[in-house]
């Protein structure tokens, strides 16, 4: 697993006090890990903070799962 | 007590929990709050330096099964971040309450049924304060989400509603150091009224923070004589007293009308039979000088009880502690009771838990309730040489057994509001 995959995986395990087996990288913040919409904003700002990237409204719309903030937070930090 | 029509709807108390500084749990903190002891300690939790009172009733930290705090054992971690502490007080306080009631709605229709009032007087004022200085530092797009949530008053009534399924009336009292005996009153209206069959009400607050402590120093209201002698410091009706002593902690009541109790078979600590309020349109901080609102609001409270003065034998004064408070109110007690009086057991439970601002009511209703089920008055602690000399018993310093049957708990609060409510032993 790759190093951004390993803190996002902590981060999600941190905010959202789900079992650390449940963050798989298909697992949906919603619909598997138990998430509001609150909660996802919330998951979004500490991704900003503890990867230092700027996540825009539209683009963390699109974040649903573990596997979609990895994806992003690795293409914008390749960027 | 509400009686309009031919048949009317009276209200009970079946159930109670108590947060407050002297520990978790009713029994454990009546125990403790009758042998005597004061909750009363040195601010640790943050630093001092800068306030002229330095001293609390700081809820104690510890397991449950000691009488004491830890939050992992009552809300979800993941949860305790999304609310302010007097939200955490009142859902400790809530689930003891609903699980001493043995309410368990097992229909939509008793979900209904069920409403929520539980106010606070401040609120989340730390949560405030920190979200304050994320957007003072040019962060305000880094605010959590959960910022306005976690502050709002009425979020104590509506995690408790969300958490049991409760969908009846959702309400929220706020009216400062009142709050906590119009949240039971304007409960026991609504089950009255027929709005509601069972209520869950009462009051919550934390503001033992360093904004917190520093505004009440700056109304000049806290006592500041006594840091070096925390337990010494609350000290009601004593020539000594210069000022209330901050306390935190909830105290929530399950109210329920009368033939809905009896149907279940649940336990009954107590009837609601009164219920008085009054303003004084004085002043926002000080007492109207000659204790007008409160003898109004105790007379309102007699009228709806259809009690007279004499039929009281115990009442759990707001007795804050400061210069002008306490003597106002015993003069209006003795002016309401005439010669009464004498027979009148009052004191100030603020004595060993200090001043609980909008939980303050509800803690203390409780306490009368307790009153009433074991026939004791409850002491006032400090009271070594009182300022004036009164014929009211005002229960010095050890508690007294005495036959009660009827009680008022009065809480009045900045702004001029007043309130006082009456339970009578179990029918």
């Amino acid at each position: 697993m790759s190093e951004t995959a390993e803190k996002v995986k902590k981060i999600v395990v941190e905010h959202l006090g789900v079992d650390e087996a449940k963050v798989t990288p298909e697992a949906s913040f919603i619909d598997d890990l138990g998430a509001d919409s609150l909660d996802t904003v919330e998951l979004v700002m500490a991704f900003e903070e503890a990867f230092g990237v700027e996540i825009p409204d539209d683009a963390a719309e699109k974040i649903t799962t573990v596997q979609d903030a990895i994806d992003y937070i690795e293409k914008q930090k390749a960027a | 007590m509400f009686a309009q029509g031919a048949a009317p709807r009276r209200v009970v108390v079946t159930g109670m929990g108590i947060a407050c500084p002297l520990g978790i749990g009713v029994e454990h903190v009546w125990r403790r709050l009758v042998a005597g002891e004061s909750g009363i300690s040195a601010i640790q939790s943050f630093d001092v330096k800068d306030l002229p009172a330095k001293i609390a009733g700081q809820v104690p930290a510890g397991s449950r099964e000691e009488g004491k705090l830890d939050l992992n054992e009552w809300v979800p971690v993941k949860d305790q971040k999304k609310m302010d502490r007097f939200i955490h007080l009142a859902l400790v306080a809530a689930q003891e309450a609903v699980a001493d009631s043995g309410w368990q709605p097992e229909d939509e229709e008793g979900r209904c049924a069920t409403g929520v009032m539980i106010g606070s007087g401040i609120g989340g004022l730390q949560t405030i304060y920190e979200a304050s200085l994320t957007v003072a530092a040019g962060k305000a797009r880094r605010l959590s989400p959960f910022f306005i949530p976690s502050a709002l008053i009425n979020l104590a009534s509506g995690h408790v509603s969300i958490r049991y399924g409760f969908k009846g009336p959702n309400h929220s009292v706020v009216t400062a150091c009142a709050t906590g005996v119009h949240a039971l009153g304007d409960a026991a209206r609504l089950i009255a009224s027929g709005d509601a069959e069972v209520m869950v009400a009462g009051g919550a607050e934390a503001a033992i923070s360093e904004i917190g402590m520093a505004g009440f120093c700056a109304a000049r209201a806290l006592s500041t004589g006594y840091n070096d002698r925390p337990q010494l410091a609350s000290r009601p009706w004593d020539e000594g007293r210069d000022g209330f002593v901050m306390g935190e902690g909830a105290g929530i009541l399950v109210l329920e009308e009368l033939e809905h109790a009896r149907r279940r078979g649940a336990k009954i600590y107590a009837e609601v039979i009164g219920y008085g309020m009054s303003g004084d349109a004085h002043h926002i901080t000080a007492p109207s000088e000659d204790g007008d609102g409160a003898y109004r609001s105790m007379r309102a409270a007699l009228r709806s009880a259809r009690v007279a003065p004499e039929e009281v034998q115990y009442v759990n004064a707001h007795g804050t502690s400061t210069p002008l408070g306490d003597d106002l109110e015993l003069g209006a007690v003795e002016r309401l009771w005439g010669d009464a009086a004498k027979g009148l057991a009052m004191s100030s439970t603020k004595s060993a838990i200090g001043h609980l601002l909008g939980a303050a009511g509800a803690v203390e209703g409780i306490f009368s309730i307790l009153a009433i089920r074991d026939g004791v008055a409850p002491p006032t602690l400090n009271l070594e040489k009182p300022s004036r000399e009164s014929p009211i018993d005002r229960v010095a310093k050890v508690a007294q057994e005495r036959r009660i049957r009827v009680a008022l708990s009065n809480s009045f609060g900045f702004g001029g509001t007043n309130a006082s409510i009456v339970f009578r032993a179990a029918p």
